[in-house]
């Protein structure tokens, strides 16, 4: 090689290495292969050279334009490496700083029990019925076998309200939704296959018992509806609820002046642990009998024709129990430290197919 | 009701242990409450003797006893620091490890100012059943050596307490317990004997003598009848009564007090001790009069006037004329079936005694007992029903018993009224069993269950059965006189329903009766019928979207409540309006006495809770509640929600407190997702006087329906809260939200030309409303503008006082082709004009 070429592609070389931006790298690759480049240049004049000479002058320049083509290109390329790795190197933050807080909202876990109660019963044909907090007496007592002077009725420390005008007996808040069953047998022709799941009040106010509080009940009127039915419907839904295939469920007569024959259902547990369906105690958890004939009849169903179930549960205790819930006071508090512990997801509705 | 085992075995043999009892009891229908049996808790203490006492070398008060307890225990070294304890003493001795109730320790061994003590030796406070004595327990010097004390004591006796269901009001007497617990194959019951003398049982040693009853005493045994009975009330039957003259009253014999109190009856004297012994033993009241405080011959069972009564129980009753009382030519001497008087009871110096017995009725007595709020055993058996055949049988065991206790020459039985027709008829239809109570039960079981109670056959073939109800049954067969029939029926079918209830019913109660002795757990479970394969959805529309608003809510950060609904009076009037109409006339406490017109009342409250505990500073300030409000016209569902306090502080932010912008997004997130078109409302401001005036809006559909409000809370509301700064809510009033149509939806255009943005900033004066603005130029066009959003408020700066400038972004979507200038300046022009045309807002230029 000429030593004007050897010497050009050792000062290019230098020029390259000292080149420490993206400018300075750029002032060398037009200064060597741009229009005015020094290369450049020298191609330009090989048309002025004798024939011989040009051809060895010619593969000699073009070898050099392609080495020095590449290194400018090499160093092109490790100038953009370092300097994204610079920025990268200045870009760092610190990734364990918390994520920004979204604030969670929850669903209460009356409202989820009443939903898990709604598919189970759903699931057995059950629709929902509702009916309002305020009552008359006669949907609340007389319709349900309950008259004035009945020892139940007295039980109930019922809140009154008001008569409305031109009616004598004071209005009640509804001791329990039974008023929904006798508005359901009134408005519709059986077979009925209904829960009443909603708010409740009886003047109580005490570590265990709230002025105000759910219950959901049931009522099933048909023709040919047994008490085999009463237990069957019950046990499956207890077992259902509590996700224990095996929970022992008991039966013990008892009274209701609105079923007969009556019964009080309790479930398997342990005192000891509160594991429901462990140790050898039971807990009661249900009121349920056949429909009294006088209930059937005040409603203008005639009892020679129509037979059923009616049932009736605390929503409070079925949470407490299922959830661990120790203190009923908590449900109505409002506290945000036990809503956030015991709320469940707004993403995750109650529905049998994913396991309630 | 409570009976110990001792007296169950009066009525009834059996060799079934306490546990079997209990399961049989809830079986049946008599729920167990409890058992206490005092021997467990007294397991560890036994009889010892003081060997020999003597004085502690270190302590002048203390001894140093050697102690003889039985095996294991022959010889103890004890440190008592009793001053009667000494040498030859029989005592309680408690060896460690005993628990001792009335202490509540436990024992361990030890050593008292250097001397060994090996247990402790007792008073009877420290066993828990006696009063405070000076020093331990002194037992005679029979007693023997090593036995455990509760034993020795007759002690090991357990008590179990049962529920008695409003029916079952021959339960509450321990015959009754009896009966059914042989009826359902636990123990023989024992023998009535003759109806006449039920109560000629020849018991224990003890009681032989107490309870021969010598038949005269049924008969007329002399013509001592100083009173006469006279019924002037619908509510009594049947009266009786007799003189017993010359008793001796005072404190009962021990194994009379014993039984009462292991009942939780406390002694008072041997006359009214028969009296509550009877209550509890057959079920029948009793009332005992001192005689020598009565005047004029004749008792009347009449109606009060309107007067002051004072009860044995001191209580001052205002009674009515519907009340009975018994009363003789001085007034008021008794409330029938509820409390005798005070001054006509016994005392001490009671010589002659009229003892009476009678039936009153069960609604009579409930009515007044629970005006009055009396709660006695008497008025507890009334108003369930006792048994019909029991007046004179129950006088004459009192006669007997107070004859016997305390000496007295009987008189004369003067009644009025007459035993009623208590034996009314009931019949089984065999196939019923298994029809209502799915099960198969022989119809001989039946049978035999229903005779173990007292039913006797009138009839009886293949099909069905036929009963005479017993006297004590009050709840079985019942007349069914007054059926509380719905509105609308006419009078057939009312007759026709009231002769259903008259066949059916009495067969239901024969039912039940069998079911409860078979077991109900001994009936077969059964699935429902399918009613469909797939079942219905078992909400409605209105239900399902109570549910979605929930997870809508909870999907925004917001903690759903539940709250009562009654709140304060001062706080709903805080709220709006407080109508007496629904005030409670009851309330449980003055905090919870007035229907909410709105969950705002309680969603305030309960932030202000969470404030003052430190918490709702993290964004989490925020709360919803969906439930029943009321009215004048009745009952709503509102969904609520608040928001207050402080969001979280973090790098490059400051807590901020909610803004109105929170809420009225919370509100159109919920009417989005109930398919309420976004275009069909309009807000007005004029919430309610809750709300700050100036920064609270109502969601309006068309000129009248309000479907929500939101905005500030005002700030008078929010100190009455204990609340500061700014408090937001939202209310939705859901029955006012139509339920959307269900329409199949057309496809939608989705054009492959870019969207057109155009930017308009308008010059709007004081009055004019953003959303006219937007209306105005959403409804510039009809085909080409998709949307029109605002983007910019400006304010201040060069613009006249009160001026906003709007700037709005009006959004073209061509279809087929892509627009032209022309044709966006057309529609640029038309915005234009329609906003200035509608608000008086002018395009700045």
């Amino acid at each position: 090689m000429a030593d004007d070429l050897e010497t050009l592609k050792q000062d290019t070389l230098a020029a390259l290495e000292a080149a420490q931006d993206r400018t300075a790298w750029d002032a060398v690759r037009v200064g060597t292969l741009g229009k005015s480049g020094a290369l450049t240049g020298l191609l330009k004049q090989l048309g002025r050279l004798a024939p011989d000479e040009r051809k060895a002058r010619g593969q000699a320049l073009n070898r050099l334009r392609d080495e020095l083509g590449a290194a400018i290109e090499a160093r092109g390329q490790a100038l953009e490496a370092e300097a994204l790795a610079a920025r990268l190197a200045s870009e760092k933050i610190d990734v364990t700083m918390p994520a920004p807080e979204e604030v969670l909202g929850g669903i209460h876990p009356i409202s989820r029990t009443v939903e898990e109660m709604t598919a189970i019963f759903g699931a057995m044909g059950f629709t929902v019925a509702e009916g309002p907090d305020v009552e008359s007496q006669w949907h609340n007592f007389s319709a349900l076998n309950t008259p004035d002077h009945h020892p139940a009725r007295t039980e109930h420390d019922t809140f009154y309200l008001p008569a409305e005008d031109g009616v004598e007996e004071p209005r009640v808040l509804r001791t329990q939704t039974s008023g929904v069953q006798i508005r359901t047998m009134l408005g519709n022709k059986p077979p009925i296959r209904i829960i009443a799941p909603g708010r409740t009040y009886r003047a109580d106010h005490d570590a265990t018992h709230s002025p105000m509080f759910h219950q959901c009940e049931g009522l099933v009127v048909d023709r040919n509806i047994t008490l085999g039915h009463l237990k069957g419907c019950l046990i499956e839904f207890l077992r259902v609820y509590f996700d224990k295939p095996n929970l022992p469920v008991r039966f013990r007569a008892s009274y209701f002046p609105f079923t007969e024959p009556s019964m009080e259902v309790d479930i398997g547990w342990s005192k000891a642990t509160g594991e429901i369906g462990g140790g050898s105690d039971w807990l009661e958890v249900l009121g349920a009998g056949m429909v009294h004939p006088r209930v059937l009849a005040n409603c203008g169903l005639d009892p020679a024709e129509w037979q059923g179930f009616a049932f009736g549960m605390g929503i409070e205790r079925l949470a407490m129990l299922k959830n661990g819930i120790p203190d009923l006071r908590s449900f109505y508090e409002s506290d945000l430290r036990w809503l956030r512990h015991y709320g469940f997801s707004a993403f995750a509705p109650a529905n049998l197919t994913e396991g309630v | 009701m409570k009976f110990s085992l001792s007296w169950l075995r009066e009525h009834l043999d059996f060799t079934a242990s306490v546990e079997d009892v209990c399961k049989r009891l809830n079986e049946i229908g008599l729920e167990v409450e409890g058992v206490d049996n005092p021997a467990q808790r007294l397991s560890g203490f036994r009889t010892a003797k003081i060997l020999e006492a003597t004085r502690h070398p270190d302590a002048d008060r203390l001894q140093v006893c050697r102690v003889a307890a039985g095996e294991g225990f022959e010889e103890v070294q004890v440190v008592c620091g009793a001053p009667n304890a000494r040498t030859g003493l029989n005592v309680i001795f408690a060896p460690p490890g005993t628990y001792v109730p009335g202490l509540d320790i436990t024992i361990k061994k030890g050593k008292i100012r250097g001397q060994a003590s090996g247990g402790m030796l007792c008073s009877l406070r420290e066993l828990g059943i006696g009063e405070e004595s000076d020093g331990i327990a002194e037992l005679p010097e029979t007693a023997p050596l090593g036995q455990a004390y509760a034993a020795y004591a007759d002690l090991d006796d357990p008590v179990i307490e049962i529920a008695i269901t409003p029916n079952r009001g021959d339960a509450l007497g321990i015959r009754g317990i009896a009966r059914d617990l042989a009826a359902a194959g636990l123990g023989t019951l024992c023998q009535w004997g003759d109806r006449d003398w039920a109560f000629e049982k020849i018991r224990g040693d003890n009681d032989a003598v107490l309870w021969r009853m010598p038949r005269f005493y049924g008969e007329k045994v002399s013509d001592d009848a100083p009173l006469s009975w006279k019924i002037d009330h619908a509510g009594c039957t049947q009266v009786a009564g007799r003189v017993i003259r010359g008793v001796k009253n005072g404190p009962s014999p021990e194994w009379l007090r014993k039984r009462l109190e292991a009942v939780g009856v406390k002694p008072v004297s041997a006359l009214v001790d028969v009296t509550n012994y009877l209550a509890y033993d057959i079920g029948r009241p009793l009332h005992v009069f001192d005689l020598a405080k009565l005047s004029g011959d004749t008792l009347s069972v009449t109606h009060a006037a309107h007067e002051t009564f004072t009860g044995l129980d001191d209580g001052e009753y205002v009674l009515g004329t519907e009340d009975m009382v018994i009363a003789d030519d001085a007034g008021v001497q008794s409330l029938a079936g509820l409390i005798g008087g005070k001054a006509s009871g016994v005392d001490e110096n009671t010589v002659d005694v009229f003892v009476e017995s009678a039936l009153f009725d069960a609604v009579r007595i409930a009515l007044t007992g629970r005006r009055l709020a009396i709660h006695t055993d008497a008025r507890q058996r009334f108003e369930r029903g006792v048994d019909q055949a029991l007046v004179r049988p129950g006088l004459d065991a009192a006669t007997n018993l107070i004859v016997q206790l305390c000496g007295g020459t009987p008189g004369a039985v003067v009644e009025a009224g007459a035993e009623p027709n208590w034996g009314r008829e009931a019949t089984l239809r065999f196939e019923r069993l298994a029809a209502l109570g799915g099960v198969d039960i022989a119809p001989d079981a039946a049978v035999q269950s229903l005779v173990g109670l007292g039913f006797e056959i009138v009839q009886s073939d293949d099909a069905r059965v036929t009963f005479r109800v017993p006297s004590w049954r009050n709840d079985i067969a019942m007349p069914c006189e007054n059926l509380a029939f719905r509105d609308g029926l006419d009078d057939a079918k009312k007759a026709a329903l009231t002769e259903s209830v008259q066949r059916i019913e009495p067969e239901c109660d024969l039912l039940e009766e069998v079911l409860r002795l078979y077991g109900l757990d001994n009936v077969q479970p059964q699935a429902l019928p399918q009613v469909s394969m797939v079942p219905a959805p078992a909400v409605n529309g209105l239900q399902a979207r109570k549910a979605l608003l929930r997870r809508v809510c909870a999907a925004r950060g917001l903690m759903e409540t539940v709250g009562f609904s009654f709140v304060a009076y001062d706080d709903a009037v805080l709220f709006g309006d407080a109508p007496e109409a629904l005030r409670l006339l009851n309330p449980i406490a003055t905090d919870l006495d007035q229907l909410r017109a709105t969950p705002l009342i309680n969603l305030g409250r309960a932030l202000g809770r969470n404030v003052a505990r430190g918490l709702a500073v993290s964004g989490d300030g925020a709360l919803f509640e969906l439930g029943p409000v009321f009215d004048a016209a009745g009952q709503k569902t509102v969904l609520a929600g608040i928001r207050g306090g402080l969001s979280a502080r973090a790098p490059g932010q400051k807590a901020q407190e909610p803004s109105v912008w929170d809420v009225k997004a919370d509100l159109v997130a919920v009417l989005a997702a109930l398919g309420v078109p976004d275009a069909s409302l309009s807000v007005t401001a004029d919430a309610p006087s809750y709300y700050h005036p100036g920064r609270s809006g109502q969601v309006r559909q068309g000129p009248k329906l309000v479907l929500g409000r939101f905005g500030e809370l005002h700030p008078a509301v929010v100190k009455a809260l204990g609340l500061s700064g700014s408090v937001v809510a939202f209310e939705v009033l859901l029955d006012q939200i139509p339920q959307p149509k269900v329409k199949r939806k057309a496809a939608p255009a989705l054009s492959v030309l870019q969207p057109v943005r155009r930017d308009f900033a308008f010059l709007a004066g004081p009055d004019v409303e953003a959303q006219a603005v937007l209306r105005a130029a959403r409804n510039a066009e009809r085909k080409l503008i998709q949307d029109v959003r605002l983007f910019d408020v400006f304010e201040g700066g060069s613009l006249p006082e009160g001026y906003r400038s709007l700037g709005v972004e009006v959004i073209l979507q061509p279809q087929t082709e892509s627009l032209t200038d022309t044709q966006i300046e057309a529609v640029s022009q038309a915005v234009e004009a329609a906003v200035e045309k509608a608000t008086g807002a002018t395009l700045r230029r």
